[in-house]
């Protein structure tokens, strides 16, 4: 009976999770909780609900793992200063008060936390692990695989910003890392900072972007920026950046190279040359992912591959590694950001400190990653009432035709069921979902419910027997980290005049059967949906097929834009209120917006910063 | 104060003595900073600090 607490904090996405004997109990990040968009703070409240979840206390864990070293990256900071110095005085002025008043003191930080939730806790209990163990940690331990090659890439951690493990039963040994500052991370961010969105948020949108554009400025960047070798390791030529030694991504001669300066989020336009950008960045990244996994197939002869890290959440390369084929299985941590280190920290200290041993379970060990709170119709019902809802009260199996028929009538759902989900994409327990077959969803979606820019795109949750009916992929996907195109057969070829549309006006033309999760380059962000995982989704998406032919969904999270995905029932009704969803399922409770008292309508879109 | 020893013991198992008295130099050159303002601002590239 071992409890073991993983830690995640003080950078971005602060999270917490449970390990009992190994075993995932529960894991979540802390912004669900604050209602704060990546917060960085310590996760009490992600601690206290973890503990909750296994009706236990602080006293009960034997070990709290956090998942970076604080030394280590000290040394990297004063080194880096070192280096560049004078340069960088403005960013150490910025960096000394943070880590002098707190992050070098982390340890007592951390005891004095956790002793506001148990008095008497040991700082004995406390272990560090590497930034890069704890990702590389938590792509392979809850992988399905005996034994992978797992590589992980992020910013940085505290030197590195790629490594490569190799995983074999309960082993992890790092056998190479890439080290700051040379890092894909920082570089697609870099060139996120440039297109003009917000770094460590706004590289999706990157991503989005992407396939409305030409990459044509691709060898520019690989003759220029980078020097990339055969196996995928480079460096960055640092003339282009500023992350060493300032208080921006990319330096003067970044801008001179491309000829325009960086974009003012906001308030410049984004034009056709953003959008070459963003296709040129997302065509570097996936040469470099390629290289680099098409070099470890060969020299390792393994057919399992893990990945981690910020990098791995980029599912359009993921997908492409897939087709590539260098790998034959792929599995991706749902939670590859640094909220997924808190997993990988505890599980890190149950295998590698503790040597306990692994064994591997089919299809992982992430149970769909539903690893949150859940709340019981009693529970929600008297949130709701407190909330002056007005709710209807049915059967499991009322609640799923009256929404199964609301998504077929072209609503917008809010659908909140069982346990939340843990890592950054909404899987089905906190979502809003929609017709896939409307050309309209798209743009009614992202302008009247979540309130962000029209060009990005919705991902598709399709029963996974379905899916090869309507996309070119035949795997599991049940995190939403792979990207797919539509069938040949579901295609609408664009007339001559709808292809000499400008960029984004060219995603008002349907591209497909189902143009609402199609992308304008034929693609779709697959999500996989399975019994075994969300029998209620599963059943939700059947009757939805059983009255349209189509066994998939628009899914899209429960949130608006720079708001954390909802938490709790009152969390969704007040998204309800203050969006144009027309209803919400909470459990079996069943919520139409006409039947609200208008009074409760809020104005939702100002309500959270933008990201 | 063990935050000071568990320093000099890092320093010392990753053998960067040298680092030892740019470290003192740079937190009294940074407690300065610290008492000159009021609020630790959070700097905005995450990853770097």
């Amino acid at each position: 009976m071992t409890y073991i607490l993983g830690v995640s904090a003080l950078y971005h996405d602060s999270a917490a999770a449970l390990l009992h004997d190994g075993t995932i109990v529960a894991a979540a990040q802390e912004e669900r909780f604050t209602r704060v968009k990546h917060d960085p703070r310590f996760p009490a409240e992600a601690i206290r609900y973890v503990l909750a979840e296994a009706g236990i206390g602080l006293e009960d864990v034997a070990h709290v793992a956090f998942y970076d070293k604080p030394f280590l990256k000290f040394e990297r900071l004063l080194e880096t200063y070192l280096a560049v110095a004078p340069r960088g005085f403005n960013s150490f002025r910025m960096a000394m008060p943070v880590w002098l008043r707190e992050k070098l003191f982390l340890k007592d930080l951390m005891k004095k936390e956790l002793r506001r939730i148990d008095p008497g806790f040991d700082d004995a209990k406390l272990l560090f692990t590497e930034h890069h163990i704890s990702h590389a940690a938590s792509a392979f331990y809850p992988s399905p695989f005996a034994e992978a090659v797992v590589l992980t890439m992020d910013g940085v951690g505290e030197w590195a910003t790629a490594s490569v493990a190799i995983g074999r039963g309960n082993g992890l040994e790092i056998v190479r890392e890439l080290h700051f500052p040379h890092s894909l991370g920082l570089l697609y961010s870099a060139f996120t900072y440039y297109i003009g969105f917000k770094v460590n948020s706004g590289e999706y949108k990157v991503m989005g972007l992407a396939p409305y554009g030409v990459p044509r400025f691709k060898d520019l960047i690989l003759e220029k920026v980078m020097d990339l070798k055969p196996d995928g390791s480079f460096r960055l030529d640092q003339r282009y950046f500023n992350y060493t030694a300032g208080l921006t991504m990319t330096s003067k001669a970044m801008e001179d190279l491309f000829g325009e300066p960086v974009r003012q989020p906001e308030s410049d336009r984004l034009t056709q040359f953003h959008m070459d950008v963003a296709a040129s960045i997302q065509a570097v990244t996936e040469e470099v992912m390629l290289r680099m996994t098409r070099a470890l197939a060969a020299e390792y002869g393994i057919a399992n591959l893990c990945m981690a890290g910020g990098v791995a959440l980029n599912c359009v390369a993921n997908g492409k590694i897939l087709r590539d084929g260098a790998f034959e299985h792929l599995w991706v941590q749902p939670a590859s950001g640094d909220a997924g280190g808190a997993l990988g920290a505890a599980q890190a200290a149950w295998h590698m400190e503790l040597g306990e041993p692994r064994q591997p379970v089919a299809p992982d060990a992430m149970r769909g990653s539903y690893l949150g709170p859940a709340f019981s119709d009693s529970e929600s019902a008297a949130e709701l009432s407190a909330a002056g809802a007005r709710f209807e009260q049915m059967d499991e199996d009322t609640a799923l035709a009256r929404a199964a028929a609301a998504l077929a009538d072209g609503k917008a759902i809010g659908w909140f069921q069982g346990r939340m989900e843990y890592g950054p994409r909404a899987l089905g327990a906190r979502s809003i979902l929609g017709d896939p077959r409307s050309p309209s969803m798209q743009k009614v979606l992202n302008l009247k419910v979540k309130f962000r820019e029209s060009f990005r795109p919705f991902a598709p949750s399709v029963l996974r027997e379905d899916v090869a009916d309507w996309f070119e992929i035949d795997d599991d996907s049940p995190y939403m980290l792979l990207v797919a195109d539509v069938q040949e057969e579901i295609r609408r070829q664009m007339s001559a005049e709808e292809q000499a549309l400008f960029g984004i006006e060219k995603l008002n033309v349907a591209r497909s059967d189902i143009p609402a999760v199609t992308h304008v380059d034929y693609s779709a962000r697959v999500q996989t949906v399975h019994r075994d995982t969300n029998p209620k989704y599963h059943a939700l998406i059947s009757r939805f097929k059983a009255l349209t032919g189509c066994g998939l969904v628009v899914n899209t999270s429960f949130n608006v834009r720079g708001e954390p995905i909802v938490c709790t029932p009152t969390d969704a009704f007040r998204c309800f209120m203050g969006t144009g969803i027309d209803a919400l399922v909470i459990g079996n409770l069943y919520l139409e917006k006409s039947a609200q008292d208008p009074a409760l309508m809020e104005s939702y879109e100002e309500k959270y910063e933008l990201d | 104060m063990s935050m000071f020893a568990e320093l000099w013991g890092f320093l010392r198992q990753r053998k960067k003595y040298w680092l030892f008295p740019i470290v003192i130099v740079l937190a009294v050159f940074g407690a300065l900073i610290v008492l000159s303002q009021g609020s630790a601002v959070a700097p905005f590239i995450y990853t770097l600090f």
